[in-house]
């Protein structure tokens, strides 16, 4: 997994690398290759699915999966939160994989996500997987967030999604050149709404054009920003495959 | 017919009780020596091994002593203790057990024998398997995996306590297999219940008779002596051809397109033909060609592995009641089952190894004293001379077939799981019955800890898991599962065979709306990495149809009829063996001395004479490298005739070796015969100057590093462990109360794979990807073999264009994809569209 070296290497040398600046409902933000968006304007950075524990929650129910992906994910959430040093954390829903998640957590992680949560305020929205919000963790924790001109919720709205940050949906897109085709997580945006990518290094993807993204966009003005080895990749939806 | 002389148990030739020799003597048959010589020395107390070809009466023979002794003990009173099981048959196939209780009752009822008879398989229903537990038949007809899930029952020991025999069928074809190493742990457990249970493996003929004799007794610190050899040779010759042609014999390819006239002229030369193929794309590709000329509309089928059950059923009974001219198939119909008369066996394409040519071939005229009639119709210049060599091959009964191997570390931990779940084990008596098993043999302890580690909590060095423990340690020492939850896990994820994710395809038509129909036939299933590749409105070829791809709804991929004649075919990755060991040399030894290229046709003895006058032939251990200039790019060849899997890994790691080297290069292809790389550097001249050593570039230290580094990357070992994860117990295939949906995807295997080994890149289940791989889809052990080889022993000619044998591997490249590595390259050109698209 790319993220993996990359937060590595930010980690060490602290370079912003082929990020890309857009534009939400009139609201600039930036799409970083290791998964987060940073909002400038208000210093916020907004990560989404981080799915933490996903390996424990499978190690309840007789899947042994490796327990090392909570740590994983964190050490990506601190190479992000280093490079923009946000004022605000937003952690957009499904923070954990399921109910049991947060209050399970080991408690070295628990103190590394009190280092990462010193001196910014940190809002945990409230996912499908873990609607009861988290157990002994900085932070408050709620179903939706309005502020700074958007509003940041775990599931798209069916009914509006001018201004709306969301997650949930796990978005992935294709594209295909010279019979080689690539599959990567993205950033997705018609420039009304943006539908975040998975952060959590288990969490898998959905192909933009499966019928759970119908509707959420216009697909004339959608874009895809693929997370790249080291940089974002911007492909219209037009040009993706399906 | 000649029996080989092995050391036996005194008793050699038995005679038949009374019901026997009656009803031999009805038949007007006679038993056969080898019947008699098997069934006298396992009276005597031998564990036997029976090698004979098809025909034979193999079958019969590996019966006679349960059949025989079940007589003696005549029928069990009613109101008599329990008894367990008499006879354990397992075979690989599901078919071929309900064929053989066919066979099997027909004697049985004839003579009146008070013996029965049942089988078992995944399909036997629910009520039956509980009725057979209760009461057992004498004689079982199951599977490895059936014989896996009693086995892990807590009824196993009242079960199998009274197993006298055990009778393996193919045993040539499960023991090489991941399937062959659940059933040789499974061996070991029947023994523990039944210590003087024998074993009696039937097997065609095999490379080393040896493995087997010993694979079918215990082994560990005090081995067994080897089980006895009767090796039953000869039946007629068969009348092997390789097909003439007028047509030129194409350079490159493998779909032999160019001799299909022929081949329909012998369809209708013939009763009924089985045309063998080494591919589906072959099969599809045949099949389809075959019915553009089939101006007598013969009725001829398809058959291979990824068609609906009910259509292959369909086939299969056709055959069998000889309604068909000719049917083309895949290795799907490799294995024993009787398909009414054929008197024609053509083979498409090379056969890649002696001993699976010789087997497909034995499906030809069951009858064992009459030849087999085989033509193979090799598809390229290349394959012409390996087909001669399997023909030399099988004149001279040469074998290839692989060696048993180590067991698997995955199939290890499935195993241990199923132990639990049978009773609470000591993990000393299990590791003494484990190496007992011969792929086993030589496992550590330390590593046995390892795995009885991981099937615990996962075998992580962060312990976290303790508390969710799948097998928990006793006061006494003994393990036993947590939870019976567990147990219904593990029946519910049972077995070896590791299927690719697969959509049914559906054919659907579209309306006068143009919308798509809902229903419409089930053509098949199709892999779902094949599928990522399509876009809507392209066409392939499945099921003997040009398609269109509409889409995929729901777990389907729907798709239409094409009405076109040129599809775009699938190419679907695998499914193509890689050259043999054995077959390889033949070729090496045939471009190497001139008197045994006598045989070959002329077109191709024309195109290795000119290679001499160009370049060179190779001596048999020399490795030919070629370099030359052909249009913008350099090229350089290896001849290394190591079949396509090792080829493809020593592309990879040369070109990273060129690349540090400054060689620039762009890319590679493998063949089964040869490489070739290329690049925008002068590699012929590099070597000239001295700037590149070929013996440094070849040195097999490129199988340490330089291994290492790819193998982060390789999407072959993403694959490989996919398969350990599901077959270790790791990830399930199905969960207690989610079965309903075959394309479960809970979580990815590719993720798992990749914080692993960030994180713990010495853990076991990466160790265990790494043994498959190496022998699996990298072929490691051969490309290090063939370093070895080669070492002072590299000829380099640099030529100024291309020669005569590097025209076919030239034609290779731009047809076949170098597998996955997926690069951001790709996504680049797609966001300059983007850019070009906005500043234009």
């Amino acid at each position: 997994m790319h993220r993996l070296g990359l937060a590595a290497r930010t980690m060490i040398a602290g370079q912003t690398t082929g990020s890309e600046d857009i534009l939400v409902h009139g609201v600039a933000a930036v799409c970083d290759p290791l998964g987060g968006l940073y909002l400038p304007e208000t210093g916020t950075l907004v990560v989404s699915d981080l799915h933490l524990e996903k390996g424990a929650a499978f190690a309840r129910r007789g899947m042994m999966l490796p327990p090392y992906d909570t740590i994983a994910t964190l050490n990506i959430l601190a190479a992000v939160i280093a490079r923009y040093d946000p004022k605000m954390v937003i952690s957009l829903g499904d923070n954990f994989h399921d109910r049991k998640g947060s209050e399970h957590l080991p408690a070295d992680l628990r103190a590394l996500i009190g280092d990462l949560a010193r001196g910014r305020d940190w809002i945990w929205i409230n996912g499908n997987h873990d609607p009861d919000g988290t157990t002994d963790l900085p932070g408050t924790c709620t179903d939706e967030l309005v502020y700074g001109g958007l509003v940041f919720r775990h599931e798209p709205s069916l009914i509006s999604g001018k201004g709306e940050i969301a997650g949930h949906l796990h978005p992935s897109a294709t594209v295909r050149r010279r019979e080689k085709s690539v599959r990567r997580a993205c950033f997705a945006s018609d420039g009304h709404r943006l539908l975040m990518p998975a952060f959590g290094v288990l969490a898998g993807g959905l192909d933009l054009r499966h019928k759970a993204m119908q509707g959420l966009f216009r697909h004339d003005t959608l874009i895809a920003h693929l997370l790249g080895r080291d940089r974002i990749y911007s492909v219209r939806y037009g040009n993706l495959l399906g | 017919m000649d029996l080989v002389e092995t050391p036996s148990s005194g008793r050699e030739a038995a005679t038949l009780p009374r019901p026997f020799l009656k009803w031999f003597a009805e038949k007007g048959w006679a038993p056969r020596a080898h019947q008699l010589e098997l069934l006298g020395r396992a009276q005597g107390g031998e564990n036997m091994l029976l090698i004979a070809p098809t025909g034979a009466g193999k079958t019969l023979a590996g019966f006679l002593p349960s059949l025989t002794d079940l007589v003696q003990r005549g029928k069990i009173p009613p109101g008599s203790a329990f008894t367990g099981i008499h006879t354990l048959y397992i075979s690989p196939l599901k078919a071929l057990t309900v064929d053989i209780e066919r066979n099997l009752m027909k004697p049985v009822t004839e003579m009146g024998l008070p013996v029965t008879v049942e089988n078992r398989t995944g399909d036997t229903p629910q009520s039956k398997r509980q009725r057979q537990k209760l009461n057992p038949p004498d004689i079982l007809l199951t599977t490895p995996e059936q014989v896996a899930l009693l086995l892990a029952n807590k009824e196993a020991e009242r079960f199998f306590k009274d197993l006298k025999y055990v009778v393996l069928d193919e045993l040539h074809s499960l023991v090489t297999s991941k399937r062959g190493h659940l059933l040789s742990l499974g061996l070991a457990r029947l023994r523990k219940h039944a210590p003087k249970m024998q074993t009696i493996g039937l097997s065609a003929t095999v490379a080393d008779p040896m493995d087997l004799q010993r694979w079918l007794v215990p082994q560990g610190e005090n081995p067994a002596p080897p089980a006895g050899l009767v090796h039953v040779t000869g039946g007629a010759a068969p009348d092997i051809t390789i097909l003439g042609t007028e047509t030129r014999i194409p350079w490159s390819g493998h779909v032999s397109t160019y001799a299909i006239p022929e081949v329909y002229e012998e369809i209708r030369r013939h009763k009924t033909t089985l045309i063998f193929v080494n591919t589906r794309f072959q099969a599809e590709l045949l099949f389809q060609t075959l019915w553009t000329i089939n101006e007598d509309n013969l009725p001829i089928a398809l058959h291979h592995g990824s068609l609906d059950a009910s259509q292959r059923r369909k086939v299969e009974a056709a055959m069998a009641d000889n309604r068909l001219r000719a049917v083309v198939a895949t290795s799907t119909l490799d294995m024993g089952i009787d398909w009414g008369d054929i008197d024609l066996v053509v083979h498409v394409g090379a056969p890649k190894g002696a001993s699976r040519l010789a087997q497909r071939i034995g499906r030809a005229n069951h009858r064992m004293d009459e030849p087999s009639k085989a033509i193979l119709v090799p598809a390229n210049r290349f394959e012409v001379m390996e087909c001669q060599a399997a023909l030399d091959a099988n004149y001279l009964g040469a074998q290839d077939t692989p060696p048993v191997g180590e067991g698997a570390l995955d199939v290890l931990a499935q195993h241990v799981l199923g132990m639990a779940c049978a009773e609470p084990f000591d993990p000393l008596a299990l590791y003494d019955e484990i190496t007992s098993a011969s792929p086993y043999a030589t496992l550590s302890w330390e590593m046995f800890e390892r795995i009885v580690d991981f099937v615990a909590t996962g075998g992580y060095a962060l312990r976290s898991y303790e508390r969710y423990a799948k097998i928990r340690k006793m006061e006494d020492g003994r393990w036993r599962v947590s939870n019976p939850q567990i147990a219904q896990q593990y029946r519910m994820n049972l077995g070896t065979i590791v299927e690719a994710a697969e959509l049914n395809v559906r054919l659907v038509k579209r309306n006068a709306k143009g919308t798509l129909g809902r229903g419409g036939m089930s053509l098949g299933k199709v892999e779902e990495y094949f599928l990522e590749q399509l876009v809507h409105g392209d066409t392939f070829l499945f099921a003997g149809k040009v398609l269109r791809f509409e889409g995929i709804r729901e777990n389907e991929c729907l798709v239409s009829n094409a009405f076109s004649l040129d599809p775009k075919i699938p190419a679907y990755a695998g499914g193509k063996f890689p050259l043999t060991t054995y077959l390889a040399d033949q070729v090496r030894a045939m471009l190497a001395e001139p008197e045994r290229r006598a045989n070959l046709p002329d077109q191709v003895r024309d195109w290795l004479s000119i290679q001499l006058e160009r370049s060179m032939l190779p001596k048999k251990d020399e490795l030919l490298i070629e370099t030359f200039p052909r249009g913008k790019r350099f090229f350089m060849i290896a001849y290394c005739f190591e079949g396509r899997l090792a080829h493809q890994t020593l592309g990879m790691l040369l070109t990273r070796r060129l690349e540090r080297l400054g060689a620039r290069p762009l890319g590679f292809v493998a063949t089964d015969y040869s490489l070739a790389i290329w690049g925008l550097n002068d590699i012929g001249a590099m070597i000239a100057d001295g700037s590149l050593s070929l013996s440094d570039l070849f040195d097999e230290d490129m199988l340490g590093d330089d291994l290492e580094a790819w193998l982060d990357e390789s999407y072959m070992l993403k694959r490989t462990f996919r398969n350990c994860a599901v077959i270790s117990g790791l990830i399930e295939r199905r969960h207690p109360g989610k079965e309903k949906t075959g394309r479960q995807v809970t979580v990815s295997t590719d993720l798992i794979y990749d914080v692993l080994r960030s994180h713990e890149p010495d853990h076991v289940l990466l160790e265990a990807t790494r043994r498959d791989a190496a022998s699996g889809l990298l072929d490691i052990g051969r490309l290090g073999d063939m370093l070895a080889r080669i070492k002072g022993h590299i000829t380099h000619r640099d030529l100024d264009r291309v020669s005569p044998l590097a025209v076919p591997i030239m034609l290779e490249i731009g047809k076949e994809n170098v597998p996955g590595e997926a690069h951001d390259a790709v996504l680049q050109e797609a966001a300059d569209e983007l850019i070009a698209e906005a500043m234009g």
